[in-house]
């Protein structure tokens, strides 16, 4: 068995998933690495056999599409393929995955022998699915495997960029630059709810997320209402969160919204409803009304 | 330009996913099912194409058993011109469904498929790349916004980093996210309508095997304090505490 881990990378930038998804692959054995630039970059960890390096013009800003010709024609001394859980990996995977008529598996959490174990249904539930395929690839959960060590791979080699004959392209790429941290990844979140009443009322949720730094979001209630855009929506139909507090503001508890929230370290909740499903699920919870708490609770902070 | 829209069925959303008696699947048994939420964003996509004089007919798919023709009804009432259900019992595998759709893909010359980002049940999100590779065509993955244009489909989609904008020259395959739009309520007029539409079926087959057997399915344990804090000041110590 040896695996290889594809590192994404975009405008000369390692995908920070790419260090853990180094750890999932040692459970395969050997691991190389290939990564596609424009101009090579390091690959800077510890437990690397080979980088390949494959640079091309196009590659800044690359397509799913473009990378599979090369992944392609280095597959063949690998058994497992292996990249972090985004929204790109993902699909370049999965495309892999049919190219070499071999299953995929997303968002591995654990890997132990010829198991893993993944979650469903924005994790309300887990699996265990014993593999018996010899080949597979997968895309793999970066909270559950500790980043690879600082060093360097044992040798670099430059692999030929082969050309697809698929015209696709990235025509735009922007940074979200919001002054807040992004919700799938951040820290901190702070939610809001039907309770919050209206759209105005929804800086409420903002000013407290400023305070502590914190993403955005709501719950579905709250963007059926029109308060906020969907982009901002957490559960089972929106983004799935893992911070390490999450503070809900007038949100019941919808089975959907509590299903994309799971992961959280803690969960805090203000709620006027002594009988809101979200108290049955939150570490900690205050009953009131967040009109009055939220505004104490930003002078509280302040001292 | 024909565009398929392939339609899965999933838990409803509205309800919490328990493992079986045996631990070792979903229990789907008496629990109510409903189309996946992301395959009705694509297929409200598909309608608008329609009406904007862009696509020629808007043709729904399922793959599966019995059941799913109930989903196409759904599809047929939001607007679907016809849809074809392609049976096929037990569970399958993504690349099995993949090979199922691309059969279908190449025999009804679609210039476009539409469909869900991923499917709210497994959450995997694989069967639009693979079908992507099987054809051999393009993808623009997590749509907001899409444009086609003489033959050429401009996508804005969300991104990790943010977001991007990718171009291709049809065919091709575009997954919805979210953000692309908010699917129109059927009304009745249009459910009973459905009832009269062409739902066509036709027995598929998997050409490859499933090569995993789910030996757990379990609810993640989560223990959770459930402390009910008496005033805003515990509560911002509570936060204080949690932040150093």
């Amino acid at each position: 068995m040896t695996a290889l881990v594809f590192a994404e990378a975009r405008n000369g930038v390692l995908h920070p998933g790419v260090a853990h998804a180094i750890t999932a692959a040692h459970a395969y054995g050997e691991v190389d690495v290939v990564v596609f630039t424009e101009h090579a970059i390091p690959v800077p960890f510890a437990g690397i056999r080979r980088l390949w390096e494959v640079s091309d013009e196009t590659l800044n800003h690359p397509t799913v599409d473009s990378v599979i010709p090369t992944l392609g024609a280095l597959s063949e001394e690998y058994t497992h393929f292996i990249a972090p859980h985004s929204t790109f990996s993902r699909s370049v995977m999965a495309r892999l995955a049919a190219r070499l008529r071999a299953p995929m598996f997303s968002d591995v959490q654990a890997i132990d022998g010829t198991s893993i174990t993944r979650p469903c249904y924005a994790g309300a539930v887990c699996e265990v699915l014993n593999v018996t395929a010899h080949r597979m690839t997968m895309t793999v959960r970066a909270s559950s495997f500790a980043a690879a060590q600082p060093g360097l791979p044992a040798t670099i080699e430059a692999a030929p960029f082969v050309c697809g004959v698929i015209e696709s392209s990235v025509t735009a790429s922007e940074e979200v630059t919001s002054a807040r941290p992004e919700l799938t990844t951040a820290k901190v979140v702070v939610s809001g709810g039907r309770g919050l009443g209206s759209k105005e009322n929804f800086a409420l949720v903002e000013n407290l997320a400023d305070a502590l730094g914190a993403a955005v979001g709501a719950s579905r209630a709250a963007v059926d209402a029109g308060f906020v855009p969907n982009d901002l929506q957490v559960g089972q139909t929106g983004k799935t969160v893992a911070p390490q507090i999450y503070i809900a503001l007038g949100i019941s508890g919808a089975v959907q919204h509590l299903a994309g929230i799971k992961g959280s370290k803690t969960i805090i909740a203000i709620n006027k409803d002594p009988n809101a499903p979200i108290f049955k699920v939150a570490d900690y919870g205050l009953m009131a009304d967040l009109f009055e708490a939220v505004p104490q609770l930003l002078n509280e902070l302040k001292k | 330009m024909r565009v398929l829209v392939p339609f899965k069925r999933t838990i409803d959303y509205h309800l919490t996913a328990r493992p079986n008696a045996a631990g070792n699947a979903v229990e789907l048994a008496g629990v109510k099912m409903a189309p996946n939420p992301f395959d009705e964003i694509a297929l409200e996509e598909a309608l608008r194409l329609k009406e904007a004089g862009i696509a020629t007919e808007v043709v729904a798919i399922a793959v599966g058993d019995t059941p799913m023709q109930e989903t196409l009804r759904t599809a047929l009432a939001m607007g679907a011109d016809r849809a074809i259900h392609l049976e096929i019992p037990g569970e399958l595998c993504s690349l099995q469904v993949a090979d199922i759709l691309k059969n279908l893909v190449l025999k009804e010359q679609a210039q476009l498929v539409l469909m869900g980002k991923q499917a709210i049940d497994t959450d995997a999100g694989q069967v639009p790349s693979m079908l992507a590779e099987l054809l051999g065509w393009a993808q623009a993955n997590n749509a907001f916004k899409v444009a086609i244009v003489e033959g050429r489909a401009t996508v804005a989609c969300e991104a990790d980093h943010g977001v991007e904008t990718v171009e291709f020259p049809l065919p091709g395959i575009i997954t919805a996210d979210l953000r692309l739009n908010t699917p129109r309520l059927v009304s009745m007029p249009q459910i009973i309508k459905a009832r009269t539409k062409p739902l066509q079926t036709e027995a598929a087959t998997a050409k490859y095997t499933i090569s995993y057997t789910r030996t757990q399915v379990f609810v993640p344990q989560q223990t959770r304090q459930n402390k009910i804090l008496p005033d805003v000041t515990s509560l911002a110590a509570t936060i204080k505490g949690l932040q150093s």
